[in-house]
């Protein structure tokens, strides 16, 4: 009888032991097979457009014209290019600066006082971010545009590229943070004993060294910015057309699919187009994580 | 049999919050002699080391008081260009940290910093200072390579020429040889005989066995204080303290 209760509980140990390793296993395969699961969907539902329109021309024309046949992409990308690549600008350098400040010159109580308050700023849902643009920064970019006598309503890219890079801010420099922070004192202790001056040894030594982790922030702080939806679409205007200018509407993708998915659906290939839409947002977005990637290792075996 | 100091501390105390690290450290150290600083772990070795060319700048939780004289000069003085100072210091750590550059760029890294920018200079001196740590042999033909892609002991060597690029009077070493293999170390340990020469060297150690074969004057620190020091035969032959004899009959534990 004991014997038994004994080999019971052997069996039951090693039946939980398999059971156990084969749920992580499905999770694992789950995680792994998830982006071909997206892609293959989103292939499958844009097929349809490819059949009637060459790839160069959807990307390439501008005409949107959904009710007549004609999807044309390109006021779009452009648009979204547009957005993220000022938000790159605007968020890149600050977080810098500030990472460099936070590790190197200010006090550790600083740096303490600070973290708590960059996840916050990253927890914020991004409707908020929104309506704060709406309230704050439309108004301001349309007395900005005055002075450069433009007249816009301040709903612009810039409007939607400053609101996206605070929105970014948090992410970047809580990377950078970390890259710095990592970087061993002794190589400061060995450029200032060679007679470098403090900002001499962060710009030369520090931030070679940073470099590849600086590269995989402003990666992710791009694929953030390209693929951000809400908070961009209560700000830009969303207005079909190339801009020409900073202080024009524009419409990036992701707007573009979160405004009209699910009205007009009976319009021939209406859903179609979006499914491409959202196509094109995901290659761009997994092109920069692995090209930013590539770049890390690249540079890694060169330090 | 020791002649002139090179560096004077008076009454250097250090805190690091409310510790007292070091304690009322007062000794001169001899010019162009290999000096030792012996002693248990934990007991301000590292921090006395980096207190003499003020890298504790770099711990704002750091409060030094006291003087530290080198030519005159008050190192510890707030108000003086530690930048220029530090040059006169070549400073080799426990293990090596090459810059994140090339072989060659690490040896003209801190020539370049004090505005020295013809080529031909640089690879004269480059090939100079290598040849120095007899490095030369061993990288000549990949001196674009990455620094990191040396063995660890060949990165230790090129350290060591990369501090005496910038011409310094003083070599400060934190155990140079603690993370290298028995034959890296003898190598390092080789080339600080030579350097006494013409060098100043101050070098921290726990490695009792080479201490004796390397010192001509020994500190030995204990908790914080400098319990003994004198010339490497008082010390090793004919120790007053009790810790000190304690630790160099390898009884201390
Ligand atoms: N940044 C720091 N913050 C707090 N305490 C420190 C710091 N650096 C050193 N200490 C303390 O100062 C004392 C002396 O440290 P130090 O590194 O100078 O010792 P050491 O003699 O070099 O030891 P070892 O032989 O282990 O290298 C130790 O008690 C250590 O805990
Ligand atoms: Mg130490």
């Amino acid at each position: 009888m004991r014997s038994f209760s004994i080999l019971n509980f052997k069996v039951r140990r090693t039946l939980r032991e398999n059971l156990s390793a084969f749920w992580m296993k499905c999770c694992y395969l789950l995680i792994l097979a998830m982006p071909f699961i997206l892609l293959i969907g989103l292939l499958l539902k844009s097929s349809l457009l490819f059949g009637e329109h060459s790839l160069m021309e959807l990307i390439f024309s501008s005409e949107w014209k959904p009710l007549s046949g004609k999807f044309g992409f390109f006021p779009f990308i452009i648009s979204s290019l547009w957005v993220t690549f000022i938000s790159i600008a605007i968020a890149a350098p600050v977080c810098l600066l500030t990472a460099i400040y936070l590790t190197q010159y200010a006090k550790r109580f600083v740096l303490k006082i600070m973290q708590p308050v960059i996840d916050i700023l990253a927890g914020i849902p991004s409707v908020i971010y929104g309506v704060w643009g709406i309230i704050i920064i439309v108004p301001f970019v349309s007395k900005v545009a005055g002075w450069f006598n433009v007249s816009s309503s301040g709903y612009s890219i810039l409007t939607g590229a400053i609101v996206l890079a605070v929105m970014i801010i948090p992410f970047v420099l809580n990377i950078l943070i970390e890259v710095y922070k990592t970087i061993p004192i002794e190589l400061s202790e060995a450029s200032l004993s060679l007679g470098a001056t403090k900002w001499e040894t962060i710009k030369k030594v520090l931030t070679r060294k940073a470099y590849p982790g600086i590269i995989s922030s402003f990666g992710l702080g791009v694929s953030r910015a390209f693929g951000e939806t809400i908070a961009v679409l209560m700000v830009v205007g969303n207005v079909v057309q190339i801009p020409s200018g900073i202080f024009q509407a524009g419409y990036p993708l992701p707007a573009l699919i979160a405004n009209n998915y699910g009205e007009m659906l009976s319009i021939p290939l209406y859903d179609s187009a979006l499914m491409f839409a959202a196509l094109i947002l995901f290659v761009v977005v997994t092109f920069f994580n692995m090209g930013s990637r590539y770049i890390i290792m690249h540079y890694e075996k060169k330090i | 049999m020791i002649n002139g100091s090179i560096i004077n501390i008076e009454g250097l105390n250090l805190h690091i919050g409310n510790k007292h690290i070091l304690k009322d450290i007062n000794v001169k150290i001899p010019e162009k002699k290999l000096t030792v600083i012996l002693g248990p772990s934990g007991c301000g070795k590292t921090t006395l080391l980096k207190s003499l060319n003020r890298l504790t700048d770099l711990y704002p939780e750091v409060k030094t008081q006291g003087k530290i004289f080198n030519g005159g000069i008050d190192i510890l003085n707030p108000k003086i260009e530690i930048t220029e100072l530090r040059k006169k210091m070549g400073l080799l750590a426990q293990s090596p940290y090459p810059l994140p550059m090339s072989i060659y760029d690490n040896i003209t890294y801190g020539l370049r910093i004090s505005g020295r920018r013809k080529k031909r200079y640089l690879s004269k001196r480059v090939e100079y200072y290598l040849r120095q740590v007899s490095l030369w042999e061993e990288v000549k033909d990949r001196l674009k390579d990455p620094a990191s892609a040396l063995s660890i002991g060949q990165q230790q060597r090129l350290c060591l020429a990369r501090g005496l690029s910038v011409d310094p009077d003083i070599i400060l070493a934190d155990e140079p040889t603690s993370a290298l293999d028995p034959v890296s170390s003898r190598e390092i340990e080789e080339l600080f005989l030579k350097l006494k020469q013409r060098y100043t060297i101050v070098m921290v150690t726990h490695i009792l066995r080479q201490a004796r074969r390397v010192a001509d004057y020994v500190i030995f620190m204990y908790l914080g204080e400098i319990v003994e020091h004198g010339t490497a035969e008082q010390i090793f032959e004919n120790p007053q303290n009790q810790i000190t004899k304690a630790y160099i009959k390898g009884t201390y534990s």
